[in-house]
């Protein structure tokens, strides 16, 4: 496509509609639980499914490749305990 | 000085290339010029309407033409479906593809048998002799609002080979055979 | 070099391959026009070095361009009409997210019923998107005027998209003389691709994301600043391209017979010479109107029309286009500008030439010519809307005949 775009700020007074994805812009969301998702490690094979079904991104990767939940965003739906194939994931009561 | 021009004819005839390609010959010769269809659903075979006019200044209006300077008839039917000479000018021209006077009018009226001259040459798309570069020679015969050479450089320049030739030929044969009548 | 013979759409599709765009994107079918004809005819022959998407609607047409635009290529998409109604959504995005653009509209009347015909109901419907917008009256404006859009709307002091409006038929299929400038000329002229900002995986910008309502407010804000600032750069633009290219047209309106006019006509698009020719004849019979040509309703000339009519007895506005119920869109415009003087000036709004209803030299003197004595008997004359209907139907008789007809 040859020489790409020239960048320049512009002199008035401007600003975009523009963001960066980042987390937590509205505070962390964990709060909003009533219960919440416990991994049983040695049922976990790191099968990833619940990563996958996540709709939050809390779902972590551990060192020795099993899951972690990341408590500070998950809001508790419960997603991940439905999907497990291996039913590694309990919800339990936060109240 | 501005001229006003109306050319009559069927759909598939050309009459709307027959106004671009007159309004290309006066721009090659460095005039002004507007050339444009009657702006409706046009159709094969329908009577159809195009327009030009040429100025040695620049052109500011872009209504309708009511009052043309010239008729050019492409096609001998269409006196008979059309009053072609509504709102032409008292000192108009009336250019006709037709082998004697079309109509009793008073305005200078040219003929010539477009359609023979086309068929000779072989100018005919689907059966039908497309007359439109026949009368523009019949019509810079009648009215040298611009010259033959340079109607044949505006035919050369939109058709190119053979076509190009044979339209350029119509041009020369009808700019030979028309006359007054 | 001899001008070319050019319809105002190959006009349009010049301009276009003179700015180099890389990428163009259109749904082909009516009403779509010639220009993406041509220019996929210039793509296809190596005229141009750009890429061609088609798609299945107008939405998604200016969806692509302004994707690409964001991405980084000069980009472009025509359209008229309904498609531009289609579009609309998009229209407001591409201007909010203040990445430049560059889309020709060709004015037609709206439907229903069903119509081909010049009117300016279309683009008018865009007047508050926040697009600069343009009209041309005569082929070689298009093109001039399209050009300069590139760099208008490239400005870092604008950073706007810009829509070029040429009349339908009247100019989109009409052949005329046309120069055409010289590539090298042009490429000195234009200068390189600039923007605010690049969407890509790099920039990992998101655009449009939901914002503070505060911060949505400053943004409406900061896009009229830039408008204000356009007005500035228009006329620069139209300065220096004079100098280069040997055309200028005088910036945001083009003034014909205004300087010792006691009567200045307002008005827009092709039809504007005819009231050209028709306030020369006017002078001859001792008249002395001018005629204001808006070349942009957007940015309004307001600075401009403020001059006019503090100095003239009376404004007379033409608008090809109706806020039923409300006014000329023109009408209102100027109404708002001329109230700075505190409404001394007469004022006279003329609805005409809707749906392509042709308007001659002849009738713009005759209605004008009615207008001005109107003013000079009461000495002041007001009437926000004159309706100029067609020849033959003035009457409500005969209106009521017509309805009946296609009843």
């Amino acid at each position: 496509m040859g020489q790409g775009p020239i960048l320049q700020a512009p002199e008035t007074f401007f600003i975009a509609p523009l963001s960066r994805p980042a987390p937590g812009s509205v505070g962390k969301t964990g709060s909003w639980r009533t219960s919440k998702p416990v991994v049983y490690e040695d049922k976990c094979t790191g099968c990833m499914l619940c990563w996958l079904y996540c709709p939050e991104n809390t779902i972590l990767k551990t060192s020795n490749g099993k899951v972690a939940i990341d408590y500070d965003y998950c809001k508790g739906c419960g997603i991940c305990a439905a999907v497990c194939p291996f039913k590694a994931i309990d919800m339990v009561s936060e109240v | 000085m501005m001229i006003e021009i109306r050319f009559h004819g069927r759909g598939g005839q050309g009459a709307v290339t027959a106004a671009n390609l007159l309004v290309d010959a006066a721009i090659l010769e460095g005039k002004y010029a507007q050339a444009f269809p009657h702006f409706g659903a046009e159709r094969r075979g329908a009577p159809v309407v195009a327009f030009a006019r040429i100025s040695d200044k620049p052109i500011q209006v872009h209504s309708q033409i009511t009052n043309p300077d010239i008729v050019v008839v492409l096609d001998p039917k269409i006196f008979e479906l059309v009053n072609v000479v509504e709102g032409l000018k008292n000192n108009g021209i009336l250019v006709a593809n037709s082998r004697d006077k079309p109509i009793e009018v008073n305005v200078k009226t040219y003929c010539v048998n477009a359609t023979k001259i086309a068929k000779d040459l072989n100018l005919v798309i689907s059966g039908w002799p497309v007359v439109n570069t026949t009368m523009l020679g019949a019509l810079v015969k009648a009215s040298e609002i611009v010259s033959l050479d340079s109607i044949i450089e505006a035919i050369k320049r939109s058709f190119s080979g053979k076509l190009g030739e044979a339209n350029a030929e119509a041009a020369r044969r009808a700019y030979m055979e028309t006359r007054e009548c | 070099m001899p001008l070319m013979s050019l319809t105002g759409n190959y006009a349009v599709a010049h301009a276009v391959r003179l700015a180099r765009v890389k990428v163009i994107s259109a749904y082909p079918i009516t009403p779509q026009t010639t220009i993406v004809e041509k220019l996929s005819a210039m793509v296809e022959n190596g005229e141009l070095d750009a890429k061609m998407v088609r798609v299945e609607s107008e939405h998604s047409a200016l969806a692509t361009v302004f994707g690409a635009a964001s991405a980084g290529a000069r980009a472009f998409t025509a359209t008229s009409s309904h498609g531009l109604l289609y579009m609309h959504e998009v229209v407001w995005w591409a201007a909010g997210s203040r990445i430049p653009l560059v889309m020709a509209v060709v004015t037609r009347a709206i439907g229903p019923p069903w119509n081909i015909h010049v009117d300016h109901q279309d683009i008018f419907d865009q007047r508050d998107t926040g697009w600069i917008i343009g009209i041309a009256q005569e082929n070689q404006e298009v093109l001039d005027m399209t050009l300069q859009a590139f760099k208008l709307s490239e400005d870092p002091r604008v950073y706007l998209p810009v829509m070029v409006g040429l009349d339908g038929f009247i100019l989109s299929h009409t052949r005329a003389p046309v120069d055409v400038p010289e590539q090298e000329l042009v490429d000195e002229w234009l200068p390189p691709r600039r923007q605010p900002y690049v969407i890509s995986p790099e920039s990992n910008y998101v655009m449009g994301n939901i914002a503070p309502d505060e911060v949505h407010f400053l943004m409406r804000y900061s896009m009229h600043e830039a408008m204000e600032a356009a007005k500035t750069v228009i006329k620069e633009i139209d300065k220096e391209y004079g100098e280069v290219f040997g055309r200028s047209y005088g910036g945001l309106i083009e003034c014909h017979n205004c300087d010792d006019a006691d009567y200045i006509v307002v008005i827009t698009g092709s039809w504007s010479g005819d009231a050209k020719v028709a306030s020369d004849m006017l002078r001859e019979n001792g008249y002395k109107v001018g005629v204001a040509r808006i070349r942009y309703i957007r940015p309004w000339p307001k600075e401009e029309l403020e001059e006019l009519g503090s100095r003239a007895k009376g404004i007379i506005v033409f608008d090809r286009a109706i806020s039923m119920g409300g006014y000329g869109p023109l009408y209102s415009d100027v109404a708002g500008t001329l109230y700075s003087n505190g409404g001394k000036t007469s004022l006279v709004g003329v609805i005409a030439g809707l749906a392509g209803v042709d308007v001659g030299a002849e009738t713009f003197k005759e209605t004008i010519t009615s207008i001005i004595h109107k003013i000079e008997e009461n000495g002041f004359f007001f009437e926000p809307r004159l309706w100029l209907l067609p020849k033959d139907y003035s009457s409500r008789e005969k209106m009521l005949e017509v309805a009946k007809r296609w009843l």
